[in-house]
C-alpha cells in the first residue's frame, strides 16, 4: 500500500466516522428534552460536521481525481463509507445518545492529542482546531454520564442498559491495519494501543464516579465498517436521508 | 406545589463580551444546577463569541422593585436637574464625555 493510498483512506475514515455521529446528533435538532439541550447537541453536530468536512477535502484532495467533499459525502454508497460502527448505531433514548458519544469522545479527544503531532501537516493542523472543540464535548457528556448513572434509578439503569448496548461497538476504534500501519511509519498516524489504554483509565474514572459498573474488556468486539465498509442494518436509512436533497437536486446550492 | 414538578429552575444569563466591560443580562434559561446552567449559557448564548465571562443566577434570587412603586420610585429624581452637570462649561478640548 502506497503512503497516498492510506492517506486516502485514513482521511476517509476519520471524515466518514465523525460525519456519521454528526449526523446521528443532528436527528436531535427539535427533539431534545429541552430547548438547551437540544441547542447543546447541536452544536456538537455541527463542530463534528465541520471536522468531516476538513477530512473529507483532504481526502479528496489526497486522492488527485477532482472529487470534492461533497461527492464524497452525497454521492457514495454504503459498502463505501468507512465510519465506525458506534457513530451509526440510534439514538434511541438520552441516556444512549450521551453514552455513545461519550466513548466516542474521550477515544476522540486522545487520538486528536496525539494527531496534532502528525508529521502530516494537514491532518496535524485539522486535530488542533478539533481538539478544542471536543475538549468541550468530553466535559458535556462525562457530565451527563455522571449525573444520570449517579442520578435516580432509573436514570442509573438507562445508562447502564445504554453502556451494555454500546460496549461491542468500542474495540473497533482501536483496530488497526495495514493502513495504519503505512502511516505510523511514516510518523503520520499515531498508534492507536496506548490510546487504548488512556480511554480504559478515563472511561473506568468517570464510571466510577458515576456509579455504573464498568463491564468487562474482551477482545472480541463488533467490526466491519471502519475496514470493510460492512455496516449495521441502520446505515442504508441514515444515508437515504442524509443524502435525498443532493440525489434529488444535484445541482441545488444556496 | 406538586412534589413531582420536573421543570428546572430558571436562571438569569450575564455575560461580559470582553475584558473591561461589565457583565450585561441577556436572557435566561433553564437548568438543574449551576453547573449545567453555565453549560447551556455557554451553549446558547456564546454560540458566536458573544463572552469571554458568563454570570449564572437563580431568577429566585433577583428581586426587582414592583412596578407599580414606579412613580414613587422614580418620580422624585425628575425635577432635580442639579444632579446633572449641565451647569458646566466644557473646553473644547476634553471633547466627549
Amino acid at each position: 500500500m502506497t503512503k497516498q493510498e492510506a492517506l486516502y483512506k485514513y482521511s476517509l475514515r476519520l471524515g466518514d466516522s465523525t460525519l456519521i455521529l454528526g449526523h446521528r446528533l443532528s436527528e436531535w435538532c427539535g427533539h431534545g428534552p429541552k430547548l438547551e439541550q437540544d441547542i447543546a447537541l447541536i452544536n456538537i453536530a455541527l463542530d463534528l460536521l465541520g471536522q468531516a468536512r476538513s477530512y473529507l477535502s483532504y481526502a479528496a484532495e489526497v486522492e488527485g481525481k477532482g472529487r470534492t467533499e461533497d461527492d464524497l459525502a452525497y454521492h457514495r454508497v454504503e459498502r463505501n463509507f468507512h465510519n465506525l460502527l458506534l457513530t451509526e448505531r440510534p439514538n434511541d433514548n438520552w441516556g444512549n445518545t450521551i453514552m455513545r458519544s461519550f466513548f466516542f469522545d474521550v477515544f476522540h479527544y486522545y487520538f486528536l492529542s496525539e494527531l496534532t503531532k502528525s508529521k502530516d501537516e494537514q491532518l496535524a493542523a485539522i486535530a488542533a482546531k478539533s481538539l478544542k472543540e471536543v475538549t468541550y464535548h468530553v466535559k458535556h457528556n462525562s457530565d451527563w454520564v455522571i449525573r444520570l448513572g449517579d442520578g435516580t434509578e432509573k436514570s442509573h439503569k438507562i445508562m447502564q442498559d445504554a453502556i451494555d448496548e454500546l460496549w461491542d461497538y468500542t474495540g473497533e476504534m482501536f483496530d488497526m491495519d495495514e493502513v495504519d500501519e503505512t502511516l505510523i511509519k511514516e510518523g503520520i498516524a499515531p498508534d492507536l494501543a496506548p490510546i487504548k489504554d488512556k480511554w480504559l483509565q478515563k472511561v473506568k474514572d468517570v464510571f466510577r464516579e458515576a456509579t455504573l459498573e464498568m463491564p468487562e474488556v474482551q477482545e472480541w468486539h463488533h467490526t466491519g465498517g471502519k475496514m470493510k465498509g460492512i455496516h449495521s442494518e441502520h446505515m442504508g436509512y441514515i444515508l437515504s436521508e442524509m443524502q435525498y436533497l443532493p440525489r434529488v437536486h444535484p445541482d441545488a446550492t444556496w | 406545589m406538586s412534589v413531582d414538578n420536573k421543570d428546572w429552575p430558571l436562571w438569569e444569563v450575564f455575560i461580559r463580551s470582553k475584558a473591561g466591560l461589565s457583565h450585561k443580562h441577556v436572557g435566561s434559561i433553564h437548568a438543574a444546577d449551576y453547573e449545567m446552567a453555565l453549560e447551556n449559557a455557554r451553549d446558547v448564548y456564546t454560540r458566536r463569541s458573544e463572552g469571554v465571562s458568563i454570570w449564572v443566577v437563580e431568577s429566585t434570587h433577583i428581586h426587582a422593585n414592583s412596578p407599580s412603586e414606579k412613580d414613587p420610585f422614580f418620580d422624585p429624581a425628575n425635577d432635580k436637574i442639579y444632579r446633572h452637570p449641565t451647569f458646566y462649561d466644557i473646553p473644547d478640548e476634553v471633547g466627549h464625555i
